[in-house]
């Protein structure tokens, strides 16, 4: 295989799992864990899927599904922030949901073949050799992801609406002290986690795959969530680590393919193994440690007095 | 009349079951420095609370420059020019100062601009700053700087310090008094909460006191003495501590010589630290906040090991021992962190109860808890200590620090230990419970057993302990006999002048070094 098509599809790979975690280091940015990623993913997956199919337009399929992991996701917004239920508990409940809801409504959907998805037309660009295919040469959602990417993080860096996101998740009671809505804030990130797990999900159905399974995000969900810890919370670190997750499961195919006899689990399993020595390195010193991770992340905030 | 800033008229707060605010009227001229006095729960915070627009009054009126002045909002309290400083710092540790100054302004200006205007006004007043700095690399002196900067930038009328030298070095204090004073002669008006009457004292031109939630007097600080004062806010006569004084008896806690390398880089090492503590005796350890007493008092609790042979509880080696081990041999510890350290935040005070005291007072049996009296055991500390609280079925997060400290003091005291190891045993307690608390130090010293004391508070080791000695980077001055030491002295020792073996610097009464101080002790008494 040229390297051309092992980049273009180790991007392919990495988008959803991408789009997913940038929108868990949102949420998780805030203070609040949601471990529903998965869930919101599928979701996201059958909604995009479907109002592909019925708009034939892919783009509204991709708007769909960010409003379906939306939606799904402030079911745990309200459970967590109004009714302070666990976010561990409510996160898990929540993926559980999403697989069983999205294999109800994705009934009718089985065996349909989705409208394409074009690629961008860079015109002459993507004829220049290497760095055309490799840059030039894919669909819109790809550039989408890293457009989020760059803008995440340079609103958590420049602007005070950042900032007021950043000091929400690192000392609730002292932000509410000063006066700022931390529900409202929380609600707000735990959205826009959903809606960008949901256009993860719909990447995988509508351009990834294309095809819509039972529970075809097979546990994407679950690597977007490592991939925020593997990132110790940095934007663009989140694009490395999807690289190399992404590059992981391109590889696992491609060696099987091959015919190479490296155990397929071990590659399956590898993601979880890197973050975990991600943990224990930036554990390793407690200072950098209490730095990186939101003070307050997955405590339950009630406003006193 | 109409000259005064801020006016409150029957302001009144009722939370279920409590009067938190009963008709409380004052008022505040422009520039004056006001202080709100009162024993823990009279209701001062949630006064404060309500002025800048955190809480709801229920009934009254506030006026403001004589406009009628109804906070929703911080915000809005921040927007008429009402600034506060808050007891638990308000502040973001992994945020730089740049950025905590920011969060807490209206419109805060572009970055570079508010790094320009934080150094300008941190010269002005006398108050350090770097504004790139991450806050959580500060001192705590610092992050009050922080604080108050970030207030300041506002050009507030009206600064509400809620206890802001609780946490000071006596050095920081004076720093915050210059600035205060300074405010004031520019016509800040600063509503100055504090326990420390002596302060009030020294800075404030106005007290107001109250009691359960009523105003029970006003005065003039500087008129009065600080007994008066803290008698009016609890009401009834406060008696000094009874200094009866007990033969010492034998040798019960010992350190030979200990040493401890530095277990983090905010650590600091011991270095040869000797002293010996007899039954009937309170030994006072004072000095600098971060000079050791943290490390020393981790490893008399047992929370870190010490070398073989370093530490010793009437005569055995206890430096390896774990802190179940040494409460069974009847070593009790207090330790200065109330939640999280000296009690579990969100269990009760029952279960907090059988956390320390479970094996020592029989209230377990074949591993099983006899949970009615562990809820005896703990109420007989709450009443002993006047601890208020509902019953021991609270939860020890929501008692307020005051209350706390006497439960986890009281619950070690109550069952007369050998030997008591006490870190800052009246830390933002009020001045009614402070004196409960050293009290009953004293008298646990005079019953027979040997009590440690760690504080930064000079005034209560002079009053209760028998012997004094100071921390210094690590090191532990001789022993001396508080009733033979001046204050010059006092600074020596502080300041690390007379550390064991300094040989020629040292005065010539000073007892001979280490080891030996067990004996001088002995030929002294």
């Amino acid at each position: 295989m040229s390297p051309e098509l092992l980049i273009d599809a180790l991007i392919i790979a990495a988008t959803p799992i991408l789009l997913a975690a940038i929108g868990e280091l949102v949420t998780e940015k805030s203070g609040v864990l949601n471990l529903g990623v998965e869930g919101m993913m599928i979701v996201g997956a059958i909604c995009g899927f479907a109002v592909a199919i019925e708009s034939g337009s892919p783009a509204l399929g991709f708007a769909g599904a960010a409003l379906g992991g939306a939606a799904l996701s402030l079911i745990f917004g309200v459970l967590t922030q109004y009714l302070l239920s666990n976010q561990v508990a409510t996160g898990l409940a929540l993926t559980l949901f999403g697989l069983g809801f999205s294999a109800m409504i994705g009934q009718g959907y089985v065996g349909v073949v989705p409208p394409a998805t074009p690629k961008l037309d860079f015109g002459p660009l993507t004829d220049i050799p290497f760095v055309g295919p490799v840059l030039f040469n894919h669909d819109l959602m790809v550039y989408v992801g890293i457009a989020i990417v760059a803008g995440v993080w340079a609103t958590l860096r420049y602007t005070r609406a950042g900032m007021i996101l950043r000091a929400v998740g690192e000392n609730h009671d002292a932000a509410h002290a000063l006066g700022y809505k931390v529900i409202r804030i929380r609600l707000l990130a735990i959205a826009f986690g959903g809606a960008c797990a949901g256009l993860g999900g719909a990447y995988l159905s509508l351009v990834r795959v294309p095809q819509w399974t039972e529970g075809m995000t097979a546990g994407a969900g679950w690597i977007a969530l490592a991939l925020v810890v593997f990132a110790s919370w940095k934007p663009w670190r989140i694009v490395i680590g999807a690289w190399l997750f992404g590059g992981i499961t391109v590889l696992q195919l491609n060696l099987q393919v091959a015919g190479v006899k490296v155990p397929v689990e071990l590659l399956s399993m590898s993601p979880y193994l890197i973050t975990i020595l991600v943990l224990v390195l930036i554990s390793s010193d407690r200072r950098r440690a209490s730095l990186s991770a939101p003070a307050e992340l997955g405590r339950v905030f009630h406003a006193a007095g | 009349m109409t000259s005064a800033l801020l006016r409150l008229s029957g302001i009144t707060k009722s939370y279920p079951g409590v009067r938190a605010n009963d008709d409380v009227s004052f008022e505040i001229a422009p520039g004056e420095i006001h202080a709100l006095l009162g024993e823990n729960g009279a209701g001062k915070s949630t006064l404060v609370k309500a002025i800048y627009g955190l809480v709801k009054p229920d009934a009254g009126q506030m006026t403001l420059n004589g406009e009628r002045y109804v906070p929703a909002e911080p915000r809005a309290a921040r927007a008429a020019g009402v600034a506060m400083v808050f007891q638990h710092f308000s502040l973001f540790e992994a945020l730089s100062v740049a950025e905590n100054v920011s969060l807490g302004m209206e419109d805060p200006p572009p970055r570079r601009r508010l790094a320009a205007r934080i150094r300008e006004v941190s010269q002005a007043y006398g108050l350090p700053l770097e504004p790139d700095r991450l806050v959580g690399d500060l001192s705590v002196g610092g992050r009050q700087r922080v604080e108050i900067i970030r207030c300041l930038l506002q050009n507030p009328r009206l600064l509400i310090m809620d206890e802001p030298t609780s946490v000071l070095t006596p050095q920081e204090v004076d720093t915050l008094f210059t600035t205060l004073r300074k405010l004031s002669a520019e016509c800040t008006a600063i509503l100055y909460i504090s326990h420390k009457l002596e302060e009030i004292r020294a800075l404030c031109d106005a007290a107001t006191i109250l009691r359960h939630g009523k105003v029970v007097g006003e005065c003039v600080p500087a008129a009065r003495s600080a007994r008066e004062m803290a008698e009016m806010m609890v009401g009834t006569d406060l008696t000094p501590p009874e200094r009866s004084e007990t033969r010492p008896g034998a040798v019960m806690l010992e350190a030979r010589a200990l040493t401890l390398p530095a277990a983090t880089q905010f650590a600091t090492p011991l270095r040869e630290v000797s002293f010996a503590v007899r039954t009937g005796e309170i030994l006072g350890i004072g000095g600098v906040a971060g000079n050791g007493q943290d490390e020393l008092m981790a490893v008399l609790t047992g929370e870190t090991r010490a070398p073989a042979g370093t530490l010793l509880l009437g005569g055995e080696d206890i430096a390896l021992a774990g802190p179940s081990d040494r409460r069974a041999m009847g070593l009790r510890t207090a330790p200065e962190e109330r939640l999280g350290h000296a009690a579990a935040p969100d269990m009760s005070l029952t279960e907090n109860m059988l956390l320390t005291s479970g094996a020592a007072e029989g209230l377990l049996s074949r591993g099983f808890v006899r949970w009615a009296a562990a809820r005896e055991a703990a109420e007989k500390v709450i009443e002993t200590f006047d601890v208020r609280t509902p019953g021991p079925a609270v939860a020890a997060r929501a008692l307020s620090g005051g209350n706390l400290q006497k439960f986890v003091v009281g619950r070690e005291v109550v069952q007369s230990p050998p030997v008591f190891v006490v870190n800052q045993p009246t830390w933002g307690v009020d001045a009614a419970a402070a004196a409960t608390i050293r009290q009953a130090l004293m008298t646990l010293a005079a019953t027979g057993s040997a009590v440690v004391v760690v504080s930064q508070d000079l005034d209560e080791l002079l009053e209760i302990a028998t012997w004094f000695a100071a921390m210094n980077e690590g090191t532990l001055s001789v022993p001396r006999r508080v009733a033979t030491l001046s204050l010059e002295e006092i600074g020596l020792m502080l300041g690390g002048g007379e550390r064991p073996g300094n040989g020629p610097e040292a005065p010539p009464d000073a007892t001979p070094p280490r080891t030996q101080a067990a004996e001088a002790a002995r030929a002294q008494a």
